[in-house]
């Protein structure tokens, strides 16, 4: 399966990537988006993929406890994908501004206005 | 202990300086010189034990890593200079109070100069050569910041920054010399590396640690070819100029080659470029300073001049020449002090620093006119004042030993203009008759004048009994730097010897060269022409150089197109790690291929194809919808593989994400096309690559053998430690709680600018 | 755009919303659960709200300005790590109390718990602070 994830992974990039290389602020976002997920995938493919043993320890015998995934990456990503939310919201908010602002959505044009 | 409370307290006091301003306004200046009067009554207690040959040194454990210690170290010399920096540190924190009366950035000057005091303080006391570099760097920053300190002004900056930017490079290469020092020698401390001297000079870096030191002791002592930021230097309020630019921190490059000598010192290369470059410093700075009219200048040239004669002293090596040195360091400090501080005086109260235009002064300022004459005379190096000894002693030195005849004809050719430059400056605004100026001049207040009377009527004192300081003060400085017993007696008569002659023969033609100054000037008018293509020239051009290089690589490197950022940053990195990896591209695994479940590779398929999608839709509810379809696959996956908390973040975030989007799209324009078919297919290409660089390092990195995971920690002491069976959760709000908290405050943060974005924005009314 | 069928499901839905995020909330120390996921579905279920009725009437339900609610969240997380330096030890040094209900059982209450409810109530603030202020533009 990390196999199969990886190239899922790659895929998210590079989906993600070639949104982030358009030219409309719109699709750079979703682009941004794409990303997020990849990353988050990614960690969480390195640290190990283990099948049906949460790292919950509630009435587990002690010895099954080495068996669990684990926890550590997905702390990580727990943190990420809410602070991702709120990266995510600040720049949509960001953009809406920028556009209304400019009156185009094209990085193109936004870069003609600041100079 | 007390040696590091007395360097660290004046870092306190400066901090503090321009509070205690606002209170004692007026009388800030004599307050805060109750400081270095006090440091100098400490050190001064050290006098005895360090005239008896004691040493004091302290030492703390500061990066114990590197073994890097925070070390002072107290013998002669540092005692010496130590003297200086608070003695006359005090005297312009008095002047300062009356030079920059009611100035409206007053407190933050105080702050600067004591700032400036305590870290000439550390380097002359550190016995660290870190602890060195550092302070070294500090002198050079409160340099900076006092250079620039009428920072309105272009040329105030200009000059701050030609300052800073030869000193601080000098720096660097000090830093370097310092570091090839503890590679050689395997220590910090100076005072092991003086005790190792002939295993450095014998060392194969010997040649590049020292050309790194003398360049680090060349810029900040403003030797040619480094010279020109001192006389730019002087655009200074003139307290800095007087204590900064001539008495202390130029000093500080001199001070270190003495502290080197003994590890450094006596090779033909050492001797030989120092002594050279010592010598045209000397020659070259007494020549322009000869040709100058602004005061300022005219010192400021000098000063580069003496400098030059200390370096070439210390290059020559000899017991005669440092003693020389020594005596002759000192007594330039209280002369040029003085003088400077004079030049101050009278800018203020005449309203000009123009030597032709300046006379008969003696009548208004007589106490300023007194002070002057001794300083000059001194400079002159006439009989019975402290200067006359520093010049007997510099020829003496060059004369008795071994004769050199050029060193020598170049030492009275200067020693000639120091005459007519010591009158020039000294003596000729006081006499005469009266030229009319702007300003009607009268004597300045006390604070004005203490300073350079006190230094004018030291160097008198001084010169008619130097055995209060020859034993006591100046012997132990000579020895730290010869480590060798040496007999210093400074007498007033020595009987009618040549080198006697010599100085009367030099006060001589020094009068004959100032009262023919300005036919003088008009014969080497022409020489004028070679002005402009000087060592600062140099630096003018390379600045610009620099400037356009940065204007030129930025033009090229930053379109200002996101796009192409990325293009070039992506493509680098896929590029170089790429080809890393294609050379064992046989270690991929893919062993892992094949153990997948229907319901497992679903997700996984969704993921990937929902992603196309999201590229390929044109409309933006489309994408929105092919986005949430990646998220929510994602949190499927995690349930699968035992992520329980994740899977249910996802799904919570992946909702709240889709009303976000919709909620903000639905005001934005459509998706168009904006990009031509190539572009569209080149970016295709980049992003595959990028994509599948990322898969390539996963397959390789799965097949790595991993460390012991941290998380075994986790496990087992999630019970009984934090009392939670949910590990995720017991990570993120005990083990790394702290973590947690910096992340919901930056949420919190988001959420603000967030706010701040939709409800404070100027351009609503006008759109509404 | 109000739709009667919204209306009426959500004043059933919200109190079950937040009595359950509440229990995940809780729950999350030995179960999967949590502040992070306990607040983003209270969040949503004030979204659900303000998309059923209209911005203003949630904004009355809530009765205090979400941008106070996570301020409010962040001193509450703060504050729990400040219990052990009055204690003498180390910033966010957890403490736990063991009380016991004989014959329930007992309860271990720790700092940790007051934490996670501060990230909770930082995630609900933070999240309908931007919502909110985004649907009323």
């Amino acid at each position: 399966m990390e196999t199969l994830l990886a190239f899922v992974v790659g895929g998210l990039y590079a989906a993600g990537l070639y949104m982030m290389l358009r030219r409309s602020v719109l699709k750079l976002i979703i682009g941004l988006g794409l990303f997020g997920h990849a990353a988050n995938l990614l960690i969480f493919t390195m640290g190990g993929l283990t099948r049906a043993q949460p790292p919950i320890l509630f009435g587990l015998p002690a010895d099954a406890a080495a068996g669990v995934a684990d926890p550590l990456p997905q702390a990580l990503i727990l943190t990420a994908i809410v602070i991702g939310f709120g990266v995510q919201a600040f720049a949509l908010v960001l953009i809406r501004r920028a556009v209304q602002a400019v009156g185009t959505d094209d990085l193109d044009q936004m870069k003609a206005t600041d100079t | 202990m007390g040696l590091v409370s007395a360097v660290l307290s004046g870092f306190v006091l400066a901090l503090i300086a321009p509070w205690i301003y606002r209170i004692a306004r007026g009388a800030t200046g004599w307050l805060l010189a109750i400081f270095p009067l006090a440091l100098f009554a400490y050190f001064l207690s050290y006098i005895g034990a360090v005239a008896a040959g004691d040493v004091v040194r302290v030492s703390y454990p500061w990066v114990p890593s590197l073994g890097i210690n925070l070390s002072f170290y107290l013998d002669g010399l540092s005692l010496l200079f130590a003297f200086l920096i608070t003695g006359i540190g005090a005297l312009v924190l008095i002047y300062t109070g009356g030079y920059l009366k009611d100035h409206s950035h007053l407190g933050r000057f105080y702050g600067f100069i004591l700032f400036f005091m305590a870290s000439m303080l550390g380097v002359v006391l550190a016995d660290n050569t870190m602890g060195l570099f550092l302070f070294w760097e500090l002198t050079s920053v409160s340099s900076f910041l006092l250079i620039g300190f009428e920072h309105e002004k272009e040329s105030s900056r200009a000059a701050a920054l030609q300052a800073l930017l030869v000193t601080a490079l000098g720096g660097m290469a000090l830093l370097g010399g310092f570091l090839l020092l503890n590679q050689a020698v395997g220590s910090w401390e100076i005072s092991e590396l003086v005790r190792q001297g002939d295993a450095i000079r014998t060392h194969s870096l010997y040649i590049p640690i020292v050309l790194l030191v003398l360049a680090g002791a060349f810029t900040k002592s403003a030797q040619f070819p480094f010279h020109f930021w001192l006389p730019s230097a002087m655009e200074a309020p003139t307290p800095v100029s007087a204590y900064l630019h001539s008495a202390t921190m130029v000093k500080a490059g001199v001070y270190l080659l003495a502290r080197m000598t003994p590890a450094l010192a006596e090779t033909a290369l050492w001797t030989g470029t120092v002594t050279a470059v010592g010598a045209v410093t000397m020659v070259f700075g007494a020549a322009i300073a000869f040709r100058q009219s602004d005061l300022k200048l005219i010192l400021a040239y000098s000063t580069v001049s003496a400098l030059g004669i200390m370096m070439m002293l210390l290059g020559v090596g000899t017991a005669g020449a440092v003693q020389a040195m020594v005596v002759f360091l000192f007594g330039h400090a209280l002369y040029k002090g003085a003088l400077f501080m004079l030049a101050g005086a009278i800018d203020h109260e005449a309203g000009t620093r123009d030597v032709n235009r300046l006379a008969g002064l003696r009548s208004a300022m007589p106490v300023s006119a007194a002070a002057g004459l001794l300083a000059a005379l001194s400079m002159a190096a006439v009989p019975a004042l402290f200067g006359f000894y520093g010049k007997e002693l510099f020829y003496e030195s060059l004369a008795e030993d071994y004769l050199m005849p050029v060193l020598l004809f170049a030492s009275v050719l200067t020693s000639m203009i120091f005459v007519a430059v010591a009158v020039l400056a000294g003596i000729k605004p006081f006499i005469g008759e009266t030229t009319s100026s702007a300003k009607q001049p009268h004597e300045a207040p006390i604070s004005l004048w203490l300073g350079p009377v006190t230094l004018a009527a030291t160097g008198l004192v001084l010169g008619l009994w130097p055995s209060m300081v020859d034993k006591s003060a100046l012997l132990p400085a000579i020895h730290a730097v010869l480590w060798r017993p040496v007999f210093l007696e400074l007498a007033l008569w020595h009987g009618l010897n040549p080198i006697f002659l010599l100085s009367m023969a030099t006060l001589a033609s020094g009068s004959g060269l100032f009262i023919f100054r300005s036919r003088l000037l008009r014969l080497f008018s022409w020489l004028d022409a070679l002005r402009d293509c000087g060592p600062r020239n140099g630096y003018s051009l390379a600045l610009a150089g620099l400037n356009a290089a940065a204007q030129a690589q930025t033009r090229v490197l930053q379109s200002g197109y996101l796009r192409y950022y990325l293009l070039i940053v992506v493509a680098t990195a896929t590029v170089l790690s790429g080809y890393k990896l294609l050379q064992d591209i046989e270690s991929l695994s893919f062993g892992r291929l094949f153990d997948v479940t229907f319901y497992e590779a679903a997700p996984a398929l969704l993921i990937l194809l929902a992603a196309f999608m999201a590229t390929r839709v044109r409309s933006r509810l489309a994408a929105i919808a092919a986005l949430g379809v990646v998220g929510f696959s994602v949190a499927l996956v995690f349930v699968l593989f035992s992520a329980p908390d994740l899977a249910m973040t996802q799904f919570s975030i992946e909702t709240l994400t889709v009303i976000l989007f919709v909620l903000v799209f639905y005001h934005l324009p459509r998706f168009a096309i904006l990009s031509s078919a190539w572009t569209r297919a080149r970016d295709t290409f980049v992003a595959l690559t990028a994509g599948g660089l990322i898969t390539a390092i996963m397959l390789k990195a799965s097949g790595v053998e991993l460390h012991p995971k941290i998380s075994t920690y986790y496990i087992e002491n999630s019970v009984p430690l934090a009392h939670g069976h949910n590990i995720v959760n017991v990570i993120l709000v005990e083990f790394r709680g702290l973590d947690t908290l910096g992340e919901i405050t930056v949420l919190a943060i988001a959420a603000v600018g967030v706010y701040a974005l939709l409800k404070f924005w100027p351009g609503k009314t006008e759109t509404r | 755009m109000t739709s009667l069928i919204l209306s009426t499901a959500t004043r059933f839905l919200l109190p079950l919303f937040l009595l359950f995020s509440i229990f995940i909330l809780f729950r999350g120390h030995n179960q999967p659960g949590g502040g992070f996921v306990g607040g983003l579905i209270a969040a949503a279920a004030f979204a659900l709200h303000a998309i059923a009725y209209d911005v203003k009437r949630t904004r009355r339900l809530l009765g205090i300005d979400p941008r106070n609610l996570s301020a409010l969240g962040l001193l509450v997380a703060m504050g729990s790590g400040m219990i052990s330096l009055f204690l003498g030890e180390p910033f966010m040094t957890g403490q736990w109390l063991t009380l016991s209900f004989w014959p329930v059982g007992q309860l271990e209450i720790g700092t940790p718990l007051f934490f996670d409810v501060g990230v909770y109530l930082v995630v609900i603030g933070i999240t309908l602070t931007i919502i909110l202020s985004l649907a009323e533009e």
